[in-house]
């Protein structure tokens, strides 16, 4: 199961990427293998302020729909459009380009305080 | 055998288990739900042939010289009318003209009949019609434990069994049963399913379950075979119009209000549930429809449907999905008997939204349309 070493994690299996002083998210290989093919992703409104652990959007399967937490507080900045179309880059591309959603977070150092590489591996006992 | 309050489990278990199947829990067996994906399975199905483990569905055997008029009192159709080698779709109702299950009967001898309930009631539909024909000149045995059932279905299902049974599949028509070999073993091929595409389901003794499995792998895969599990069956007899006990059909509703009042016919001698039956088929108090959302969002069971405006929820949605073929979200749902007509708009509540939603005849995917 792949679990890229730059990433952060959450026990709810989403993973984030510091980029500045913003950060990208998504889920993790783990959770869209575990969710099955994708065929629906509900995504925040621009502009909208979450909270850590806040539910941000829902993720859709062929048979469940799961809330998506956001790892650390902040101000979305950017959503991924390409999910409307195209779900299934959820499964292909997890980390890449099945990437959801881009924040902008209220405290800079918050995404050090997350899960890194290893720690993840070992919840999902990899 | 399994300890009480354990899965069962089928004779193929081991084999899915080895093509990397997902297992999940169904009617108190351990199924695979997916192999490779729900979608990839689906798409099989639809553009070549799928291959189906359903050894966990009901075999009743019922024979004997009242073994027709028996079932006919039984059970909402009657099973007297087939010829031998024919089969129909029926259901078992409560007297109040709940719904206990749906299922198949297959005629296989003048005196000799296979009721095929659904995983998830067989030890109901087994109690339940040994009381019924009790004092009757029928035997009812339950060879559930002793029979594995495997079903191919897809436009190239026919192309792959012929080769492999002794069973003439040309002559053998939609709804129709045979007795011979299969995979070198006997076997019953009936020419039924549950996805909407050309297919076959065969009966087999349980121990041949796996030779016959691996024999239709080995000479399908090249062909565009693929095993699927219970996600797929889903998907392709949702898409197929097709109920689901559980979420369509239950205790507290009738073939009428399921759209299938074609199957209890009332012309004819009494059978359990027949007179509750009568009086709902004049004072129906819901009726399944199809929808189609016509926005962003999936309707899935359990969801409020609403009127237009409306406060309160006017019905609710029964199952639903994003249809692998059609690309749109799909869904069952009850209404109210006089917001049932094609083309009425509902919403349909999902999470903090109304989605909008069209009212659409069934089914929603016809094969060769």
């Amino acid at each position: 199961m792949e679990v890229p070493d730059g990433l952060r994690y959450t026990a709810d299996h989403e993973w984030l990427r510091s980029e500045g002083d913003q950060a990208v998210v998504g889920i993790t290989a783990y959770a869209a293998d575990e969710l099955g093919d994708v065929v629906f992703v509900e995504l925040p409104a621009v502009g909208r302020k979450v909270a850590a652990r806040e539910v941000f959007g829902v993720i859709e399967s062929v048979k469940t729909a799961s809330d998506l937490y956001c790892p650390v507080a902040g101000e979305i900045v950017a959503i991924n459009d390409a999910l409307t179309a195209s779900p299934e880059l959820v499964n292909s591309d997890p980390h890449g380009a099945g990437w959801m959603i881009r924040l902008r977070p209220d405290d800079p150092a918050a995404p050090e305080t997350l899960l890194d590489a290893d720690a993840y591996r070992a919840i999902i006992g990899g | 055998m399994s300890e009480p309050g354990s899965l069962r489990r089928t004779a193929l278990v081991e084999l899915h288990r080895g093509l990397g199947a997902r297992l999940i829990e169904f009617g108190g067996w351990e199924m695979p739900v997916q192999y490779t994906g729900i979608i990839d399975e689906h798409r099989a199905v639809r553009t070549a042939a799928g291959l189906f483990d359903l050894s966990h569905m009901g075999e009743l055997w019922v024979t004997g010289p009242e073994a027709a008029s028996g079932l006919a009192r039984a059970i909402a159709t009657d099973p007297g009318r087939l010829a031998v080698g024919r089969a129909h779709y029926s259901m078992m109702c409560a007297p109040d003209g709940g719904i206990i299950d749906d299922l198949i009967v297959y005629r296989l001898g003048p005196e000799r009949f296979l009721v095929v309930p659904n995983a998830s009631n067989a030890l109901v539909v087994a109690a339940e019609l040994r009381q019924r024909l009790a004092g009757t000149d029928a035997q009812l045995e339950d060879a559930t434990l002793t029979t594995s059932l495997i079903a191919i279905q897809g436009p190239r299902a026919r192309e792959i069994l012929a080769p492999l049974t002794d069973v003439s599949l040309d002559p053998l028509r939609y709804y129709a049963i045979a007795a011979g070999t299969a995979a070198g073993v006997p076997a019953h091929v009936a020419r039924t399913g549950y996805t909407g595409e050309d297919g076959f389901e065969l009966f087999v003794a349980w121990a041949d379950g796996p030779v016959v499995w691996e024999t239709l792998i080995a000479a399908g895969a090249p062909l565009g075979l693929m095993p699927c599990g219970l996600g797929a069956r889903d998907t392709l007899r949702l898409e197929a119009g097709m109920p689901l006990y559980g979420n369509e059909l239950g205790r507290d509703g009738t073939p009428v209000e399921a759209g299938l009042g074609r199957v209890a016919k009332l012309d004819r001698g009494d059978f359990v549930g027949r007179d509750a039956l009568e009086a709902n088929a004049a004072a129906p108090r819901k009726q399944l429809v199809g929808l189609v959302l016509k926005d962003r969002g999936i309707a899935r069971h359990g969801y409020p449907v609403y009127l237009p405006g409306a406060d309160v929820a006017c019905g609710d949605v029964t199952s639903g999905t994003m249809s692998p073929t059609l690309e749109v979200a799909i869904a069952m749902a009850y209404v109210p008997p006089d917001q049932a007509a094609l083309g009425t708009m509902v919403d349909v509540g999902i999470r903090a939204s109304r989605v909008p939603a069209e009212v659409v005849a069934l089914p929603f995917y016809r094969r060769g349309a």
